[in-house]
């Protein structure tokens, strides 16, 4: 193996990357976007909100801030109440779980719909009805409220975009880019030199890498601007999570990256294992609740793995041995599938 | 003395075609080796499987008399018939990626004059034209000071003028003593370039030599081409060898005065008649039958 050959691919494929300058701004700008996106349309909160539905609304009546809603339900969080005119343009909405309970108001006894498949509409009726009783006769419970500063919405999502963007950008920057090489001939010109196969995959997964871990401190920083996310964890661990996060990742976009030529079908098996390796990992929301072996499918992306080590460092103040199990299966994930990338390698098949 | 590059009973097959069909010959140090057919005759497949592109089904090929070890990728330079490079490098910069996969190494400097590069060396590779890329290619091929250099249809897709100066380019390398292994399905620039031709169909070499002897030995004459209703009798009467070729009767004749005169005879128009030399294209006619671009 030449260092300097590795050298020489590694600093040819960075060049491209940086003078690409559509997807290197892609790169910073996406995850930005949907930082920004939800911290400018939720506040930081988690975005769970009930809609609930007022009618009949007359123009320039604010049904909410008169006593036709009962005051128990003005009052309450997390609520958004959207008026409408007429029953039926309500019913149209819930019918179609745009909203989520609809009020008649301005009569009594009140009357309400909901749909009977919607959890929402039954948990919103249960607020409401609760709402109706008389405040003297509720019984009284205490509250106890979570010590220390409350992890924002925005905070739990946070990894969770920066580790999509890496997925990504891994399995694309080179699956995608490997194939794309193999069908137009790069990879056969590369092949005709004394540049050999392991130089080859190295210097694209150490480029990929590289790019990644610069894309996520660029993007922390920026974010961070803007945010201030709080890290409990040591910055250090965080990185070195990430970083082993990048080089499974890179890694299995190698195996991806291994074999065939037609790009139509190496973007439907990227797609295929990006989708459900996004939903399933926690990224957007938690798998808390869902049946065992939607869980135990989730523990079979490398994604699952970095969110998990991530946040247990940046919201919980974890150490790199709280999160051994997740580095361990991290690293034998990595391990496996370079193993099989590298086996599997045709310059030209 | 040992040829530089000797094969022997070259086999490929894709499941149930076979594209080159126990195909030998031997290169010597600084000959210009020319393989040339009509598409599909098995020329790019052969050189491939030599340039270890593509693996052998069967036969053997022997560089500096030995089986090619790791120093081949080292000691030859290819231009493939097409060919992708990465991507937002310019040329030069290209040029300077390969350079630093070799040992051996020739100056950008040189090889952007002697390639004629100057001009475009600082744009990025795949904004040049045609013309400027064969020109690059062959520059790339040339950046390890390379033994044997393979050539695949390096002018096609050329217009006519960048073909001749990719010609006067392969000429000059050709005077720095570099051997050559060269496809092509113009026997014009075969008859220009090659020292030695082997002129391939069907998976096959069908003849073999120096492109003076393989005219001299299928020397079919000289041939009088005519449109066909020029002529005011049947061909058959004239009782000499001809052939029809789309509109126009070909006649073979050794003896051009007495064919013009026996076409006379028969009050022929000759307004349009032209006279073709024997060249490859009708030694390759002669071996089989077929033009060389069909």
């Amino acid at each position: 193996m030449s260092l300097k050959r590795l050298w020489i691919i590694f600093n040819a494929r960075n060049r491209e990357f940086f003078r690409d300058r559509a997807a290197f701004g892609w790169n910073f700008l996406f995850p930005f976007l949907i930082i920004a996106g939800f911290g400018i349309i939720f506040g930081g909160k988690s975005y769970t909100e009930y809609k609930v539905g007022l009618f009949p609304f007359e123009r320039g009546a604010l049904a909410v801030q008169n006593d036709a809603v009962p005051e128990g339900l003005r009052n309450m969080r997390y609520l958004k109440f959207i008026e409408f005119p007429t029953l039926n343009e309500g019913m149209e909405k819930l019918k179609h779980h745009k909203i989520d309970f609809l009020l008649k108001i301005g009569s009594r006894p009140y009357e309400y719909y909901i749909s009977e498949s919607s959890p929402k509409g039954y948990v919103l009726e249960q607020m409401f009805k609760a709402s109706l009783i008389p405040p003297d006769i509720k019984t009284n419970a205490l509250k106890k409220e979570i010590q220390g500063r409350a992890i924002r919405y925005i905070d739990w999502l946070f990894p969770g975009i920066l580790a999509m963007n890496m997925m990504f950008s891994a399995l694309w920057g080179v699956g995608y880019v490997v194939v794309r090489y193999r069908k137009n001939g790069v990879l056969k010109r590369l092949k005709v030199t004394p540049l050999n196969a392991l130089e080859y995959l190295a210097a694209q997964a150490l480029s990929r890498i590289f790019l990644l871990m610069f894309t996520l401190v660029i993007v922390w920083t920026g974010c961070n601007l803007f945010f201030s996310f709080r890290v409990v964890g040591s910055y250090l661990d965080l990185l070195i999570v990430f970083f082993l996060g990048s080089l499974s990742l890179t890694a299995l976009g190698l195996v991806l990256a291994s074999r065939g030529t037609s790009e139509e079908f190496t973007t439907g098996i990227l797609n295929f294992i990006s989708w459900p390796m996004m939903f399933l990992s926690e990224v957007w929301f938690s798998l808390e609740g869902a049946p065992q072996w939607v869980k135990q499918v989730a523990q079979i992306f490398p994604l699952t793995h970095i969110l998990k080590a991530a946040r247990e460092i940046m919201h919980d103040g974890a150490g790199l041995r709280d999160v051994g199990m997740e580095i361990a299966i991290l690293s034998v994930m990595t391990l496996a599938f370079l193993t099989l990338g590298a086996s599997m390698f045709s310059w030209n098949e | 003395m040992i040829p530089l590059l000797e094969v022997r009973n070259l086999v490929k097959t894709y499941k149930n075609v076979t594209a080159v069909n126990g195909v030998s010959f031997s290169v010597g140090q600084g000959v210009c080796f020319g393989l040339l057919g009509p598409n599909g005759a098995g020329k790019t497949t052969t050189i491939e499987v030599i340039e270890d592109v593509i693996l052998a089904t069967s036969g053997e090929i022997l560089y500096k008399g030995k089986p090619r070890s790791a120093s081949f990728t080292d000691e030859v330079g290819i231009q493939f018939q097409s060919t992708a490079l990465l991507s937002f490098l310019t040329v030069r910069e290209t040029l300077k990626t390969f350079q630093s996969l070799y040992r051996k190494t020739s100056s950008i400097d040189d090889l952007v004059s002697v390639c004629h590069l100057t001009d475009f060396q600082n744009q990025y590779n795949d904004k040049i034209s045609g013309g400027q890329r064969q020109r690059f290619l062959l520059a790339l091929a040339l950046v390890n000071q390379p033994d044997l250099l393979f050539l695949d249809e390096p002018s096609t897709g050329l217009d006519p003028q960048a073909r001749r100066n990719l010609w006067d380019l392969i000429q000059q390398i050709k005077t720095e003593g570099k051997t050559i292994i060269l496809t092509t399905h113009y026997m014009e620039e075969a008859q220009h370039l090659c020292d030695e031709i082997a002129i391939m169909d069907y998976g096959k070499i069908i003849a073999h030599d120096t492109p003076k002897e393989l005219i001299k030995l299928h020397n079919p004459g000289m041939t009088v081409i005519l449109s066909k209703d020029r002529i005011k009798v049947s061909p058959d009467r004239l009782s000499l060898p001809y052939r029809e070729v789309k509109d126009s009767i070909e006649i073979l004749t050794d003896d051009v005065n007495s064919c013009l005169n026996l076409l006379m005879s028969y009050d022929t128009d000759l307004s349009d008649l032209s006279i073709r030399s024997p060249n490859l294209e009708t030694v390759f006619l002669n071996l089989t039958g077929r033009q060389l671009r069909e």
